[in-house]
């Protein structure tokens, strides 16, 4: 590809993401025995580290056991915290409910390192100090929110946290306040661009935007970045991890550097759990390097992306990954919203004691998400009354948002009209690639 | 070849149906049938009446949140398998049914049923084609016995 | 009681609450010629040096407390009026934060803060937390709801600050709430006071006695509640429930706290001046009157806010309290001077839904407002009269109405109503200013 150069100001907020990599590769093994150590504080892995000695090079990395999120949903709710309760200044968690879910217990110094790695990718992506940034992610025990809002503090930016929802306002803020830099998920910031330009509002002050917590695509990108006029840089994090702030573009966006001085990253064939040769697509596995609150060790994100080790020309010597292009598992993203089949099991589980097939269907008339849910009625869920049906389905509408987080649409279906699928039921569609294309 | 329908909007509760026939026969309307749909909060009524204008007229000045909707008046041959007949040839033609309900009466040997569909004109077309007579106001309401 | 077994650990940030008067009055005098200086020369519309010109006043004739009375009042729409920026007098370099909060038509106010107004905002949280006996041993679990509310971000600072482990599950996901309470150990909760009987007629139904918990104290505000509520909620759930109250225009939560003996608010007062006037004469009241509580910031740089009418209704009572602290109490607020209605914290004017309703073309401003309470949450019911232009004879098309209806309101307040429909002429109408709200919540 043609390298031509970026439209942003590249500063480099903290000289550790240029380190050498001879240099780099001695602090991870280094930082990497302290992590191991740290770890030993947690019942899972002092069992399975005992025989695991001191680690020489980034080859014994083999040596030492995966993560992966059922470890976490068992330890609930804090057995991979590795440091006092007192020393916890804060706890965020991941979607999911009882069983599903994952605290995360963060040490003050987690929240500290956690600021500047953010600021990281903020300051790549062109945000400067003083500027003025809407960040429309959910706040709340997400880390998305948070993650943000610290990052630019650090940056010494000034922040409108105008959280998920309420577009009103968030149009009116847009509008009348004018900010610098706006984060949000891609597909808001497409909702939000029909609207303005529904309007006629144009925001003349908009230069960067920081998108992330779905997936996207460069069309995507390129949407955006004309109809808001923006500068638009990708990021990617999990909370498992320690929120965004795992890696973050730079203005050259050819791919995402990873934070290595932080994180060690693998990317391995799901299968055979064989390192891909550089490039090829795999599973993205991390291990924290410098986490307290909550070490976690060869952490399968299944996340399915690659590595590209060139040395890339903006002078950051971290390992660019691409972008998430699929996942190992069932789970989908919906509106920024990690969502697992099995979630709406458990609403439907909560009307009836027997749950009824159903299936998901996930579409993109719009810029958003919308999501419905197909349910096959049982014998003795129909009622020859509209008031009885309409309530029903409604109880159902309740029970997935308060599962989930987020209102799907829900069709009462006739009995055997779903698809049945041999083995494993097939029970999602995601038709938001081809609503896509037709756009 | 359609006919008017009124549709009435009411909240659910107790005498509104009553104070809408009292409205109705106060003006000497004949309802020729009718049929209500009940959700949580509020009823649907929807009735066929040959002096549709002059109930639209009562209605709105008694203060009624009135519609008039055009609906498809279909002969169904009165034996078992005739609805089939109707909704094989709808179906074909990939014609969604809004509602339906029935008449009271029926028309020579044949029953009525009143269908809303999202293409109206369609189904005209297909029901004709296949022979299935799709009623008038006129020869409808003469039919009347 | 078992778990009213906190050891009072003296917060130093608390100094301030217990300064003898002479001296605090001379920190507000000073304080306050500062503001005044302050709000004269830089804000950026001038309305404050407009105000003045008026009144005939300068800002050298302030020279002892008691001349605040010469000053011009501010009321809400002046923030409406020089919306977004007229009233800051910081320049904009200097703006780290932003929080709106509604305005009385769709259009929303804007406040801001400097990098010291957070740092003041903070220390304010700090005291009133402190007041309530939390600490930094404390795990404090922030429910109230985060964003360009100020209530989420500025009890998160607040107990950040403070050192104790804090656990933002922001609103909503009651069952998670209550999860989290349970197996973190959580000792203090921040939320609306009706949502945390939410939370414990929930907690009930799934089982959980939440007087076996660790939770032990309540910091709960952002709507008014009354002395019944509070025996109610320490009465089920073995908590000590203490009420705060703030206001964006003026900072946000912290304004004004209870102390353990649970007797009225300790106003900040070296922070925000507070005045009791006659909302219909404007005169001041002398303390222990009731009257609309007016406000003055003492210590705010990005918006001072001048002798704000807040339109709640209290007194400032006279006595000493028996805590010790020198500063002012108010009456705890048990209604307001104007139609603004205060729906699960949120606050909401009539006006806001009105220009929601006539968003949708066709239909007329014939509705009203129906708040009720089940299971400690509000619920909003607007009852809207169809026309005949909207009126669909498919229920899906009426369901479609209504779905229309109730996001053009959510979209404006943030707030999932239930919108039913009333036939035509069938909402009274009454002769100028319309009651629209039926409020049956029996706060």
């Amino acid at each position: 590809m043609a390298e031509k150069k970026p439209r942003i100001e590249d500063r480099i907020f903290d000289l550790d993401e240029c380190m050498p990599r001879d240099r780099l590769t001695e602090l991870q093994i280094d930082r990497l025995n302290r992590a191991i150590e740290r770890a030993r504080h947690v019942p899972f892995y002092a069992d399975r580290l005992k025989n695991v000695g001191e680690i020489k090079s980034l080859d014994d990395v083999k040596r030492l056991p995966f993560t992966t999120k059922q470890d976490l949903r068992d330890g609930y709710p804090l057995d991979f915290m590795a440091i006092r309760r007192d020393e916890i200044a804060r706890i965020h968690g991941s979607s999911g409910t009882t069983g599903q879910m994952t605290f995360v217990p963060y040490s003050r110094r987690d929240m500290d390192n956690w600021g500047n790695l953010c600021a990281r990718f903020l300051s790549s992506g062109g945000l400067k100090p003083k500027m003025l940034v809407q960040v429309s992610f959910g706040y709340g025990l997400f880390t998305g929110g948070f993650g943000l809002h610290y990052g630019i503090e650090r940056i010494g930016a000034a922040v409108i946290p105008a959280a998920a929802g309420n577009s009103e306002r968030q149009l009116a803020i847009l509008r009348d306040i004018q900010p610098d830099a706006l984060v949000c998920t891609p597909g808001y910031a497409l909702n939000l661009a029909e609207i303005l330009q529904a309007e006629g509002i144009t925001l003349p002050h908009l230069k960067v935007g920081f998108f992330g917590a779905e997936p996207w695509t460069d069309e995507m990108r390129a949407r955006i970045e004309d109809e808001l006029g923006l500068f638009a840089t990708d990021n990617y994090g999990l909370s498992e991890v320690i929120g965004p702030g795992v890696s973050g573009e730079c203005p050259w966006r050819h791919g995402m550097h990873i934070n290595e001085d932080h994180f060690l990253v693998e990317c391995l064939d799901p299968e055979t759990l064989e390192p891909v040769k550089p490039g090829e697509k795999g599973e993205i596995v991390l291990t924290t390097l410098t986490k307290e609150g909550m070490p976690v060790i060869r952490y399968r994100t299944r996340d399915i992306s690659n590595l590209n080790p060139e040395p890339c020309p903006c002078g950051r010597t971290g390992v660019r990954m691409g972008r998430v292009t699929g996942r190992s598992d069932d789970m989908l993203v919906i509106r920024g919203v990690n969502v697992y089949p099995t979630q709406i099991e458990e609403a439907l589980l909560r009307i009836r004691e027997a749950a009824p097939h159903y299936e998901i269907e996930v579409t993109r008339p719009g810029a958003l998400d919308v999501a419905t849910v197909r349910v096959e009625m049982l014998p003795g869920m129909f009622s020859a009354s509209m008031k009885e049906m309409v309530a029903l389905r409604d109880r159902i509408v309740q029970a997935i948002s308060s599962i989930t987080g987020i209102r799907m649409e829900v069709e009462l279906v006739a009995p055997q009209t779903l698809q049945r699928f041999l083995g494993k039921a097939r029970r999602v569609t995601d038709r938001r690639a081809k609503d896509e294309d037709k756009q | 070849m359609k006919i008017h329908q009124i549709a009435i909007f009411m909240e659910n509760k107790p005498g509104h149906l009553m104070g809408i026939c009292r409205t109705l026969a106060g003006a000497g309307v004949s309802i020729t049938t009718l049929s209500l749909a009940d959700t949580q909060q509020y009823g649907i009524l929807r009735l066929i009446t040959e002096s549709w204008e002059k109930a639209r007229a009562v209605l709105d000045k008694a203060g009624y949140v009135v519609n008039i909707t055009e609906v498809l008046a279909v002969e169904v041959v009165d034996k078992p398998g005739g609805l089939l007949q109707v909704l094989e040839i709808i179906g074909g033609g990939d014609i969604n049914i809004e509602y339906m309900y029935a008449f009271t009466f029926r028309h020579g040997e044949k029953a009525v049923m009143v269908f809303r569909f999202n293409d109206p004109d369609k189904a005209i077309a297909l029901l004709s084609n296949a022979g299935v007579k799709v009623l008038d106001g006129v020869t409808l309401f003469n039919g009347m016995n | 009681m078992k778990k009213d077994d906190n050891d009072r650990i003296f917060n130093p940030a608390s100094a301030t609450d217990y300064v003898p008067l002479p001296q605090l009055r001379g920190l507000q005098l000073e304080r306050l010629k500062r503001t005044v200086m302050n709000a004269y020369h830089n804000q950026r519309q001038g309305l404050f040096k407009q105000r003045m010109a008026a009144a005939d006043v300068k800002p050298d004739d302030i020279r002892c407390l008691e001349d605040i009375r010469r000053l011009p009042f501010s009321v809400k729409a002046d923030l409406r009026e020089t919306y977004p920026y007229g009233m800051f007098t910081a320049p904009q370099k200097d703006v780290v934060r932003l929080h709106a909060s509604s305005g009385t038509t769709g259009k929303p106010i804007v406040v801001g803060y400097t990098k010291k107004d957070i740092t003041v905002w903070s220390d304010a949280m700090i005291r009133a937390m402190s007041a309530a006996g939390l600490s930094s041993k404390d795990v404090i679990q922030v429910s109230y709801g985060y964003g360009l509310f100020t209530g989420g971000l500025g009890a998160h600072y607040g107990a950040e600050t403070l050192g104790a482990t804090v656990v933002p599950t922001s609103g909503g996901n009651t069952e998670r709430q209550i999860m989290v309470m349970q197996d973190f150990g959580v000792t203090a909760i921040c939320c609306t006071p009706s949502y945390f009987l939410h939370i414990a007629e929930k907690a009930s139904e799934m089982g959980i006695d939440l007087r076996t918990l660790k939770l032990r104290a309540g910091v709960f505000g952002a709507e008014p509640w009354s002395e019944a509520m509070r025996h109610r909620i320490q009465g089920e759930t073995g908590i000590k429930a203490y009420d705060i109250y703030g206001l964006s225009e003026i900072i946000g939560p912290g304004v004004a706290m209870e102390c353990q003996e649970q007797s009225g608010l300790h106003v900040f007062e070296d922070y925000f001046y507070p005045e009791v006037i006659d909302p219909e004469t404007m005169q001041p009241l002398p303390d222990g009157k009731e009257g609309e509580l007016v406000l003055t910031t003492l210590a705010k740089e990005a918006i001072p806010m001048i002798r704000y009418r807040t339109r709640d209704i209290t007194a400032i009572m006279p006595e000493q309290c028996a805590c010790g602290r020198t500063i002012r109490r108010i009456r705890r607020i048990g209604r307001r001077s104007d139609d603004m209605m205060i729906i699960r914290g949120v606050n909401v004017y009539p006006s806001q839904i009105e220009a929601a309703i006539l968003k949708i073309k066709g239909l007329m401003p014939h509705y009203e407002i129906v708040l009720t309470r089940e299971g400690g949450l509000d619920n909003m019911e607007i009852r809207v009269e169809v026309t005949p232009e909207l009126f669909d004879d498919r229920i899906r098309g009426v369901e479609s109405l209504q779905k229309q209806i109730a996001y053009a309101v959510f979209s404006t307040v943030g707030i999932h109503a239930k919108v039913t429909f009333a036939e035509s002429k069938s909402i009274a109408r009454s002769e100028g200013k319309a009651k629209r709200i039926i409020d049956k919540r029996g706060i």
